[in-house]
């Protein structure tokens, strides 16, 4: 290992010397605290290095040491359930070593190297094995398997496996490759800037279900797909990002909180161990991992937490799981590359942002996908990415939010008008898109119902239409509307506050199933249709306005999932009242 | 003996160069010897080799080259804590100004602190009452929780400020409770506005002033909210005091911040502040929040006033994504005479659906709020339409979110400044408010609610 010495503090950027034997983007240690950095740049044997804890107290003549290690992430069982900060230390530890706060130089392993777990072997002596293939599980949490696959670089023939209580540094078997023989434990290391390799990448085909009416509905986000949430603040951004995290149906969810608010985190720590996952009735905790560089915590951190989250998501991907990772937020990752850009004094590009900010975001959503997993199995996974955007004043014109529409497939509008309305999720349905709904339609029809396509392509022309006939009533007034138009806007009203409205803190209205979602946006329709065959049956608009199935519609948002009756008892309600309305009318005539 | 430089090669606006230094550490405090009887204070920004760019809290006034000594004390800076503190007033930098004697300290501590572990943190959950509707109704504030006033040069944020601090309590507990304030670059006025009101009260002698006013050095202004931040983490977690932080104004702060990034040329981010100002305020806004474990509290409340008024100028939205929310102050309802102008619309207190409902407020307060936000802003579009088209355009339900709007302006938001409404109170009174309205319109109440609390007057 070689040794530096520090001639520059600025920052969390250190430049050192005599570091010309160092690899790019190898980790070192900073001073005789023993600070984490990592070099990301060389100029002859000086060599820039970003250090991930505060640097305050350093000077130049201090020692830096190079590892030879770039940086990586701890791979094995006991990743669920943690909580890291942006270089995988595990806080909880942290806080049992040093108290409440955060203080530097503190080296702890992301695993527990103590713990035993009981594994399973799947494989038996005398087979032969390529890399990805799985070896033996690990029953990690109540609803996570853990699969142990064959490293990447190893191929040949098992030689020995057992069944047993082992820790993650334990030989749980070994493998005769054509360079000799190869002891394997249940821990792996990754680079984090690295992706992880597979097969083959495969389009994306099946949604991910989230429970979140206008998403699910409108916006869908396939399993495997990259959608982006931009949104100014106050406008629901974490909101959306943790009902996604609670509700999404993933295997595993990996959730970065990127240079976001500690209450945040400590809100995600205290929630989802007591919230049940509708599918597997266990608690949430149970299939999540949590990453965390709060805003307070040093900022070069902040730039490695994306890359320590999608790294852990791309393993357990590899394993056959369907992952979601949401990123909250973005926009503080490309600051702190901006900062950092700023402290090398590289020629900036727009709004002080390093020219290759729009690549680095690129490479980062690209890591998302639905991929074949390596392995002899064949299995397939999906990573699916999905990142908050904190554009400055709301402004998407910015160079983050640009660069992010350019990659991610769905956006996600946040509107602060609808927010200072309380209209939440505060998606724009007019702004926002996803280029997954033609992609996802099948398979949603097939497993929903045939007309889920087509109720969605109504209600959304209704939307539309409501913008224009908004735009009349401003300029002339609603009495310039014929009667039609009158009811398309109430219909139009009804979707928004019946449908699109979600109360993510009511304990029904916070998740709702495709099939529910679809009654209810059928019994809205539904009430269109019949009011307008009532409109030509002369019924009084007003009469048809006064009815008190709307309200019944209004509150199907609140009735339970398990009380099918209930919901599907108000096409019957509605039934009813409008053949009394007609007969009414149709009774006055005569008269 | 610490080692005496007389090296300085440049000043350069709050900037200064000193070379042949050996053994500067980045962020040390630095004192130059300006003359025999005048001593001040500076910051390692930058140590390069044997060459140290030193930030200089007070100015460079007067400061000659050659004769300038400059002594680099090997420590952060460090603020001396005691509960003596209490009742006393210091400059920005942690002296006492107000004629009283130096704090002997129990400790000194390093006011830029360290990260709380979010693991450590325990979630800010209980409601206070500040005895102001549009705040415990809407916007409700809780223990722990950052929310800054975001307000307009002319409005009335001192006001407001100073209500909040003298009326804030929690519900059934009688704990220790103290006021930290921190003024950046504020005017005499303003300051002694704070401090008579104080006195006035008696909450003096359970508060701690750091005051840099608008004469008194601008980058001095770069300590002072952590000087008041260190003295409040000291109240709460080591003394188990409630503290209210008030910080004021973040945007002096944030221009002393854009003033030295520019003396030191650093690429500039929007409207010329520094890239790093998220980070920057962030540390401080963070140190707000409650500790497992531990009995007290910070809850801070930064006031800034925006520029132009405009609510996307960077100071005001890089802390609006920090801060747990905002409390918006309207010129339009200032001119109507309405106190306090909080615009409840673009308002938010992001914590308050954990600090409300059964056993903390009442259990209706959720349902009741969304109800009247959605009717609010309904009333105000309505409001809008009819200043065009005339009262006639509106339909017959339009007229009554119109007046909906009106009253609750009228009414619900406006109050006096002495005035402290219980929380009861305040969700009576937005029942009664809600009475204007047609039954059917309230969705967003369940209906046991309704049945429960809904005043039994025909509404018209």
């Amino acid at each position: 290992m070689g040794e530096g010495r520090i001639v520059k503090v600025s920052g969390p950027l250190v430049i050192a010397e005599g570091l010309g034997n160092a690899k790019m983007y190898e980790v070192v240690r900073v001073s005789e605290k023993r600070l984490i950095g990592e070099i990301i740049e060389m100029r002859g044997d000086r060599a820039s290095i970003q250090v991930y804890e505060e640097t305050a107290g350093l000077g130049p003549g201090e020692p830096v040491y190079t590892t030879g290690q770039p940086l990586s992430v701890e791979l094995a069982p006991g990743l669920i359930e943690s909580i890291y900060d942006g270089i995988q230390r595990p806080l909880d530890k942290i806080k049992d070593l040093v108290g409440d706060r955060i203080e530097r130089g503190i080296e702890l392993p992301g695993i527990d190297y103590e713990r035993k777990w009981h594994f399973e072997p799947r494989v038996k002596p005398g087979d032969t094995v390529e890399p990805g293939d799985i070896l033996g599980v690990v029953q990690e949490t109540s609803v996570v398997e853990h699969r142990i696959m064959v490293p990447h670089d190893v191929r040949g023939t098992v030689r020995t496996i057992n069944e047993g209580e082992f820790t993650v540094l334990d030989v749980v078997a070994t493998i005769e490759t054509k360079d000799g023989t190869r002891d394997i434990t249940m821990l792996t290391r990754w680079p984090v800037r690295r992706g992880r390799p597979y097969a083959e990448k495969l389009p994306p085909h099946v949604p991910l279900v989230t429970g979140q009416r206008i998403i699910d509905m409108f916006f869908p986000v396939a399993k495997g797909g990259a959608a982006c949430v931009p949104g100014p603040f106050g406008s629901g951004k974490t909101v959306v990002q943790h009902q996604l995290a609670r509700w999404a149906d993933s295997d595993i969810i990996v959730y970065v909180g990127c240079g976001e608010r500690g209450n945040e985190m400590t809100e995600v720590l205290m929630d989802f161990p007591e919230l049940m996952d509708p599918r597997t009735g266990e608690p949430l905790m149970k299939r999540t991992v949590l990453v965390a560089n709060t805003s307070d915590m040093p900022v070069a951190a902040r730039e490695a937490s994306i890359y320590t989250g999608i790294t852990m998501a791309e393993y357990f991907r590899d394993m056959g799981y369907n992952v979601a990772l949401m990123a909250d937020s973005t926009s503080r990752w490309a600051e702190a590359l901006r900062e950092i850009s700023g402290r090398l004094e590289e020629m900036p590009g727009e709004e002080g942002y390093p020219a290759y900010l729009g690549s680095r975001i690129a490479e980062f959503y690209e890591r998302a996908g639905r991929t074949k997993c390596l392995g002899s199995e064949g299995r397939e996974g999906t990573l699916t990415v999905i990142g908050a955007v904190s554009p400055p004043g709301g402004d998407l014109s910015e160079p983050v939010a640009q660069a992010t529409l350019r990659v991610a497939k769905v956006f996600w509008g946040l509107d602060a008008t609808l927010a200072a309305r309380r209209h939440f999720p505060a998606i724009n349905w007019l702004l926002s898109y996803s280029l997954y709904l033609e992609r996802l339609e099948g398979e949603l029809s097939k497993t929903v119902a045939s007309d889920f396509a087509d109720l969605r392509r109504e209600a959304m022309r209704m939307l539309q239409e409501e913008a224009e006939l908004e735009e009349i009533v401003r300029l002339v007034g609603i009495d310039a509307l014929s009667i039609k138009d009158r009811l398309s806007l109430e219909t139009a009203k009804s979707i928004r506050e019946d449908f699109l409205h979600q109360n993510a803190y009511h304990e029904v209205d916070t998740y709702t199933s495709l099939a529910k979602q679809r009654l209810m946006l059928k019994a809205i329709l539904d009430f269109h249709h019949m009011a307008l065959d009532a409109l030509e049956a002369d019924v009084d608009f007003d009469k048809i306005m006064e009815l008190d199935v709307r309200d019944t519609i209004a509150r199907m948002k609140y009735v339970p999932e398990n009380e099918e009756e209930r919901l599907n008892s108000v096409f019957q309600e509605m039934k009813t009242a409008f053949s009394d309305l007609v007969q009414a009318a149709g009774g006055e005539e005569v008269a | 003996m610490l080692k005496e430089y007389r090296t300085v090669s440049e000043v350069a606006g709050p900037l200064m160069v000193v070379e042949q230094v050996e053994g500067v550490k980045y962020g040390e405090l630095v004192e130059i010897e300006v003359s025999k009887d005048e001593v001040r204070r500076g910051r390692v920004l930058e140590a390069d080799g044997s060459r140290a760019l030193v930030q200089l809290f007070e100015g460079s006034a007067g400061l000659n080259l050659a004769s300038a000594k400059v002594r680099f004390l090997g420590r952060g800076i460090e603020l001396g804590v005691s509960m003596d503190m209490l009742g006393r007033v210091f400059d920005g930098f942690g002296r006492p100004i107000d004629g009283g004697p130096q704090i002997i300290p129990e400790k000194k501590i390093d006011i830029n602190g360290n990260p709380i572990n979010p693991y450590a943190r325990e979630y800010p959950s209980e409601f206070i009452q500040t005895g102001i509707s549009a705040i415990d109704g809407l916007n409700t504030l809780v223990r722990g929780q950052k929310l800054p006033i975001f307000s307009g040069s002319g409005l009335p944020h001192a006001a407001l400020a100073a209500q909040i601090a003298r009326q804030a309590t929690v519900l059934g507990t009688e704990e220790k409770f103290s006021v930290v304030f921190g003024a950046m670059g504020i005017t005499f006025e303003e300051a002694d506005y704070f401090i008579s009101d104080f006195r006035r009260t008696g909450a003096i002698e359970r508060a701690v002033l750091f005051i840099n006013l608008a004469n008194d050095p601008a980058i001095e202004r770069i300590s002072t909210p952590r000087m008041a931040l260190t003295a409040a983490e000291y109240l709460a977690f080591e003394k188990d005091m409630h503290v209210l932080v008030i910080l004021s104004d973040i945007t002096n702060y944030a221009e002393a911040l854009r003033e030295v990034s520019a003396a030191r040329m650093e690429v500039p981010g929007r409207r010329g502040y520094p890239g790093y100002m998220y980070t920057d305020l962030a540390t401080m806004y963070e140190r707000a929040g409650r500790i497992k474990g531990r009995k007290g509290s910070i809850t801070l409340l930064p006031i800034l006033t925006m520029p132009e008024d405009d609510k996307t100028h960077p100071i005001v939205d890089l802390t609006g994504y920090i801060t747990e929310g905002q409390i918006l102050l309207a010129r339009e309802l200032h001119r109507k005479g309405i106190y306090p102008p909080i615009d409840v619309l673009p308002s938010l207190s992001r914590l308050k659906d954990k600090g409300i409902g059964e056993g903390k407020t009442r259990e209706d307060h959720a349902d009741t709020m969304n109800q009247l936000y959605a009717a609010y802003a309904r009333g105000r579009d309505a409001k809008e339409l009819e200043a065009i088209l005339g009262e006639a355009a509106l339909s017959e339900d339009d007229k009554k979110f119109s007046k909906f709007a009106d009253e609750f302006e009228r009414r619900y938001v406006n109050q006096g400044p002495e005035e402290n409404r219980t929380i009861e109170q305040t969700l009576d009174l937005g029942w009664e408010l809600l009475t204007l309205l047609p039954v059917r319109e309230l969705k967003r109440i369940r209906e046991e609610y309704i049945e429960k609390y809904l005043p039994d007057t025909e509404s018209a």
